[in-house]
């Protein structure tokens, strides 16, 4: 298959697997968070760790912006989708997570509920136009890559004149979120984790570009390299950042040149500009409220913003406090030491954010790389005897 | 020809007509249905004979029974559709136990407003479905509800087999050390029909693999049928389902090899841009079966002689393991779980 195959190259993966080993120094250890979700997805379905030697640890960054959403939101989504004259539409994989009532929107319609699943805005825009008695709200999610479609749909519904078409807006910026984890004392004081690099976004820095990122890496002296979603690309940007650190760089590289510029698109960036604006601060499930995180509608199109049109109201729900959401997804801690992890919170019941999205550490863990966890006891086990 | 039936008049307009409340309420309209539609496309003696039921030849052995219901949405999708769907799902269930299916029936609730023509079309694929694969359906059921009370038409049909003497499969059956046998490859239908999916038409050169087994599970039997421990057709929740259920009921595990699954290109470009996982995908024609080692050779190459099994490969084995994990060894040389899907699967948004 063109343009996936030659990313999925076993053998290519295998020659960069052994320049890897011979470039991690044996008497020092690298710790690199992939930010993505998308990339802890790859890292754990194609087994990526198994290929890294002991002393190179991937570690798992907060970027699902399911998994990030808080359920206060989530409620006040399922809330609005209960009017009888409101159509709520989403995207499938925000159909599950659970508010603080364990409804979800599955539930919600089950319960009778018009929720409809969608796969692009301009499906929901398709709904508005075919049925103008109805409410038609678009349930928006995610980080830079979904806000230009967003944007996109606001445009057209405006162009289009379609009064019954309004956006819940939840999207986040990612700069704002790097920002967080390496301010957190665990980063910076406490030095009870340690991350020495990153895996940026691969669609996030598409549409910024690698430029935002030049702050962080010469602020915080952290390496960043940018990568694509596929497991080459994955295993190359540990390579990168590998040679870095060993050269004592800290600077920004594009392993995603193929869709990414140092700029972005600067076009889907102006017309994103031209319809949101940044609110104060914005909750972040598992990080807590962070500054200048979250984008909302600009006063001026306050007719096609959800929250105001229909008067929302969110509220600030807490997660389950023996849950280690916030900790695993700065990174401190790893899936299998919560309590929770595999007893009570699973995929099919997810009690926190890192569970609830399948790009989530701990859906991962959990879906594909379960099994460690029971060889590393049973080494242990041995090790013991 | 039943007499009764011969003495409804005909006149069922299956080109422009629609099914109306009438169809179902058991009068003459209802009679023209079943004998215009029905009854002319399953055409075999048992029907002919008119009855509620049909009486039929048992012959030695141990009976299986199996029933099913369908509501597939498109109703047509490339390779098929739900009323060949029908009769191959119950096939194979039937077959799967390593029976050889005798006879079929088929239960039709119908929504007011159904078109005629789209009734005659599925009616006639599950006579051919049946006959193609030796299967009669003798026995069935027509309903019609109001408009909204269903989705267009939902089908279940019931099959009874016989099971040839010696041949006891079980879903506990597998052990560590048996082989694991693929009959082809994964993905074909589920993404056949979501090509068609409304929200989500895409073009795919993929037609569902949509197939009766029971010719293929014949040849299995003849090569080494005391060697096959037990058999899955990997329906909904792909070979990842299948997989975990026989783990878990024979409480063992699977190691598997990624690179021997088949999987065709377009079914692989289409789970890349859906963000979904061939082995998580539905197959309405292919089988797993678990044999033991020194069965699997010559069950390999019956199957591979088959045209259903041409592209059949053991595609792993069985191992000892308590948590019942299916772990994977994938093209990179890493490894992974292949676990249960969790709910329906839904396309990631990035």
């Amino acid at each position: 298959m063109k343009y996936i195959d030659e990313y999925r190259n076993g053998r290519l993966t295998h020659d960069i697997a052994r320049q890897i080993a011979s470039t991690a120094d044996p008497a020092r250890s690298y710790h690199f968070m992939e930010f993505c979700g998308g990339h802890t997805h790859v890292i754990s379905r194609y087994g990526l760790e198994d290929l890294l030697p002991d002393n190179v640890r991937m570690v798992h960054g907060p970027g699902c912006p399911v998994c990030v959403l808080p359920i206060g939101r989530i409620g006040a989504a399922i809330a609005l989708a209960m009017r009888p004259e409101i159509t709520l539409c989403t995207y499938g994989d925000l159909m599950r997570v659970r508010d603080r009532n364990g409804w979800s929107l599955l539930k919600a319609k089950a319960a009778g509920a018009d929720i409809r699943m969608v796969y692009s805005t301009l499906d929901a825009l398709r709904i508005a136009e075919a049925e103008p008695q109805r409410e038609v709200v678009f349930f928006a999610i995610g980080f830079e890559t979904t806000t230009p479609p967003t944007a996109l749909a606001l445009k057209t519904a405006i162009a289009r004149k379609l009064g019954n078409f309004s956006i819940f807006c939840n999207h986040v910026v990612t700069p704002a979120a790097i920002h967080s984890i390496l301010e957190s004392p665990d980063v910076r004081e406490f030095g009870t984790i340690k991350i020495d690099g990153f895996i940026g976004p691969a669609h996030v820095s598409a549409v910024i570009g690698t430029k935002p990122y030049e702050f962080f890496a010469e602020k915080f002296r952290k390496p960043v390299v940018v990568a694509g979603f596929e497991p080459l690309d994955v295993i190359q940007a540990v390579l990168m950042l590998l040679r870095q650190i060993n050269d004592g760089r800290h600077v920004v590289e594009n392993q995603y040149i193929r869709a990414v510029t140092r700029l972005g698109n600067v076009k889907a960036q102006a017309e994103v500009a031209n319809f949101f604006e940044p609110r104060e601060s914005f909750e972040w499930r598992g990080l807590g409220e962070l500054r200048l995180s979250g984008l909302r509608l600009r006063p001026q199109y306050a007719a096609y913003d959800a929250e105001k049109r229909f008067s929302m109201v969110t509220f600030r729900a807490e997660d389950n406090p023996a849950c280690e959401c916030g900790s695993i997804l700065r990174g401190v801690k790893k899936p299998a030491d919560c309590k929770l992890f595999g007893r009570v919170c699973t995929p099919d019941t997810p009690i926190g954010s890192c569970m609830v999205s399948s790009e989530g550490a701990c859906a991962a863990h959990w879906t594909y790389g379960r099994f460690r966890t029971k060889a590393r006891q049973s080494d242990a086990g041995r090790a013991v005897a | 020809m039943n007499m009764m039936m011969e003495a409804h008049s005909r006149n069922l307009d299956v080109a422009n007509g629609r099914v109306d409340l009438s169809h179902g309420a058991g009068g003459r309209a209802m009679g023209e249905l079943i004998e215009g539609i029905f009854h002319k496309a399953f055409d075999n003696i048992w029907l002919r004979a008119g009855n509620d039921q049909s009486a039929f030849t048992v012959p030695g052995g141990r009976m299986v029974m199996s029933t099913d219901g369908y509501v597939v949405s498109p109703l047509f999708f490339p390779g098929g559709n739900i009323g060949s769907l029908a009769v191959h799902g119950t096939i194979n269930d039937i077959a799967m136990a390593a029976a050889r299916p005798l006879y079929l029936s088929a239960s039709f609730i119908i929504e007011e407003g159904f078109p005629l023509a789209d009734l005659e079309r599925i009616a006639e694929s599950m006579g051919s479905a049946s006959r193609g694969a030796g299967v009669p359906i003798i026995t069935g059921d027509t309903k019609v509800v109001e408009r909204g009370k269903a989705d267009g038409v939902f089908i279940s049909t019931s099959g009874v087999g016989v099971v040839p003497d010696g041949l006891d499969l079980r879903a506990d059956a597998a052990r560590p050390g048996d082989a694991v046998i693929l009959s082809g490859s994964i993905g074909d239908h589920g993404i056949a029909v979501m090509s068609k999916r409304e929200n989500l038409e895409f073009d795919a050169a993929v037609v569902s693999d949509s197939a009766a087994l029971n010719g293929l599970v014949a040849a299995m039997v003849e090569a080494g049928g005391r060697q096959i421990r037990l058999m899955r057709d990997p329906t909904r929740g792909g070979i990842a389902a299948t997989l975990n259920e026989i783990a878990s009921q024979s409480k063992v595990g699977f190691h598997i090899d990624e690179e021997a699954i088949p999987v065709k290109p377009e079914v692989t470009a289409a789970c890349e841009l859906l963000g979904l996982d061939p082995l998580n995908v539905a197959n309405e024609g292919k089988l797993v079966a678990v044999a033991a080692p020194e069965g699997a050779k010559a069950i390999l190459a019956a199957m591979r002689a088959h045209p259903l099994g041409r592209e059949a490969a053991v595609v792993g084995h069985v191992v000892a393991d308590d948590d019942c994990f299916v772990q994977m060894s994938t093209s990179f040389g890493g490894g992974r779980i292949v676990d249960w899907l969790s709910g329906e699967q839904l396309p990631r948004i990035c």
